[in-house]
């Protein structure tokens, strides 16, 4: 019936971790996101790894953008990835990774569960697209 | 409800925190089953005190919140909070950003914030906010804290499913005091001018404190007490018209403000925080444990929990019946063609819809003749 009728949006978490106060690039997504029909929930500066994995477990978000310019993505994504599974959110949490991050890093970052790896540059239709075709089923 | 469902309840009732997490997320889905889930939650339900909280964009309700939730558990109270944000009519996407002031207790995983936004509609969100603060309540949650944007009907009807309501009045504006008149000050069991360090708080103290009493019809005895000379107090003042006095009895004074029903009157209390340094939180507290123990002397506890509950089951109905009367007018051609019949002058609305329901009545007509 159509009460029953699902009202779902997709849900993300657009996260600033570490010691970094460059959010630009996490406003643009937050913004882009919300005009695409996304929930967006915006976690503010300078989170802990675990405050992350609070917000993202609490919020059960379908995506977990982290936004990171500062060079520590290697340290604080595994840090995140190993919260999310701690609580069993890690399988159907599609991590993202945005930011200033080496060529040489992906493939880490992809092995921690990274889905994507977003870097300067890329067009912001690109990113929403790859939300909507990778988000988890739920 | 199926194996699942029965896992997750299972779960949530065990203290799992993503399965609290996910129930919200099948409520606010209106995921297929959430029903069922929720009619199971009522049982376990029942413990929790229920605060809403609401104001303009940017009074400060969500770093109150955060600071409530730091006493609370302080206190060694569990907290849960629900952060609700308007979402785009356009896209339907929203930005929720109630999160980031809710800093002082990051990490502690017995503070649950969920942020959610509007929605849906036809009080959509009223019922999803009830929901979501069941399933907070069943989970064993002490205290649960609404907050939402005070700007239209749909969020009054939110911070109804609380027990209490504080409304939040940033100082120095006599316009926020213009739009409070029409509806927002007559929810508001508490009323909270934040931001008290700044200049006005205490004309907006004393504007409010005047309202209070026109509005309670009792204006004898009392104006005039919160002049410039009774400022500065935070919200406590000899008189205990606002603020709360060492009996908790702030709002019900000795001349007599009783309603005619025969319950106790409640008038507001005014409380001046400064949420940035924590200030006044003490005196809220002690202002919502006052309304608290009014309405449960009173007996107002029942009749609001009693009206809520006519609230949510008319939205059930109403809704369920939108549904059923949705498959109807798809039978019709759809409401689009509809509205382009009505556009065009070949009908109005008012035949559309009474077409749309002659069926069912027609159903309801036969279903009585045959039971009698």
């Amino acid at each position: 019936m159509s009460t029953e009728g699902r009202q779902r949006s997709i849900r993300c978490l657009v996260a600033k971790v570490g010691l970094d106060g460059h959010d630009r690039g996490a406003h643009v997504i937050a913004r882009a996101f919300r005009d695409a029909g996304f929930e967006v929930i915006y976690s503010g500066l300078h989170k802990a790894p675990e405050d992350i994995v609070q917000a993202t477990v609490q919020e059960d978000v379908d995506v977990l953008g982290i936004s990171i310019l500062s060079g520590a993505h290697n340290t604080l994504i595994p840090k995140v990835m190993a919260g999310l599974e701690e609580y069993g959110a890690a399988e159907d949490t599609l991590v993202l990774v945005g930011g200033v991050i080496p060529e040489e890093d992906r493939d880490e970052l992809m092995e921690a569960g990274v889905a994507a790896v977003f870097g300067p540059g890329t067009p912001l239709e690109e990113t929403i697209e790859f939300v909507r075709e990778n988000a988890p089923e739920r | 409800m199926t194996g699942d469902d029965e896992a997750l309840l299972a779960a949530l009732l065990d203290g799992d925190h993503r399965a609290l997490a996910r129930v919200i997320s099948r409520i606010e889905d209106r995921a297929p089953g959430h029903r069922e889930l929720v009619s199971a939650l009522y049982e376990h339900a029942g413990g929790a005190e229920v605060i809403g909280i609401t104001g303009s964009p940017g009074a400060g309700k969500s770093t109150l919140v955060d600071k409530l939730a730091e006493r609370y558990r302080e206190r060694g109270e569990t907290v849960g909070v629900i952060a609700i944000d308007p979402s785009s009519p356009y896209t339907g996407g929203a930005v929720l950003g109630d999160r980031i002031r809710m800093a002082s207790t990051v990490g502690d995983m017995d503070v649950f914030v969920r942020s959610m936004s509007a929605r849906g509609s036809l009080g959509g969100l009223s019922t999803a906010t009830a929901d979501a603060v069941k399933a907070m309540d069943a989970f064993g949650k002490d205290r649960i804290v609404v907050e939402t944007v005070g700007a239209g009907q749909n969020e009054i009807d939110v911070v109804r499913t609380a027990d209490t309501v504080a409304v939040l009045v940033p100082p120095g504006s006599g316009d926020t005091v213009q739009t409070l008149k029409a509806g927002i000050l007559e929810i508001a069991d508490v009323l909270v001018v934040n931001k008290a360090d700044r200049p006005g708080a205490d004309r907006t103290v004393q504007e409010l404190s005047e309202m209070i009493e026109l509005g309670h019809g009792s204006a004898t005895g009392s104006t005039g007490h919160h002049g410039p000379g009774s400022t500065g107090h935070h919200g406590v003042d000899e008189d205990g018209h606002h603020g709360t006095d060492e009996d908790g009895h702030h709002g019900v004074d000795e001349d007599g403000h009783h309603g005619t029903d025969g319950a106790e009157a409640w008038l507001p209390p005014i409380v001046e925080t400064v949420a940035t340094d924590g200030e006044g939180i003490d005196e809220l507290l002690d202002a919502f444990g006052a309304h608290r123990e009014h309405l449960e002397r009173s007996g107002a506890l029942a009749d609001r929990r009693r009206r809520r509950y006519v609230e949510e089951i008319t939205t059930l109905l109403r809704e369920d019946v939108h549904g059923l009367l949705e498959a109807e007018l798809d039978g019709a051609g759809g409401l689009e063609a509809l509205a382009e019949s009505v556009r065009r002058g070949e009908t109005d609305p008012y035949t559309v819809a009474a077409d749309a329901l002659a069926p069912v009545e027609e159903c309801l007509t036969e279903l009585d003749a045959r039971s009698r």
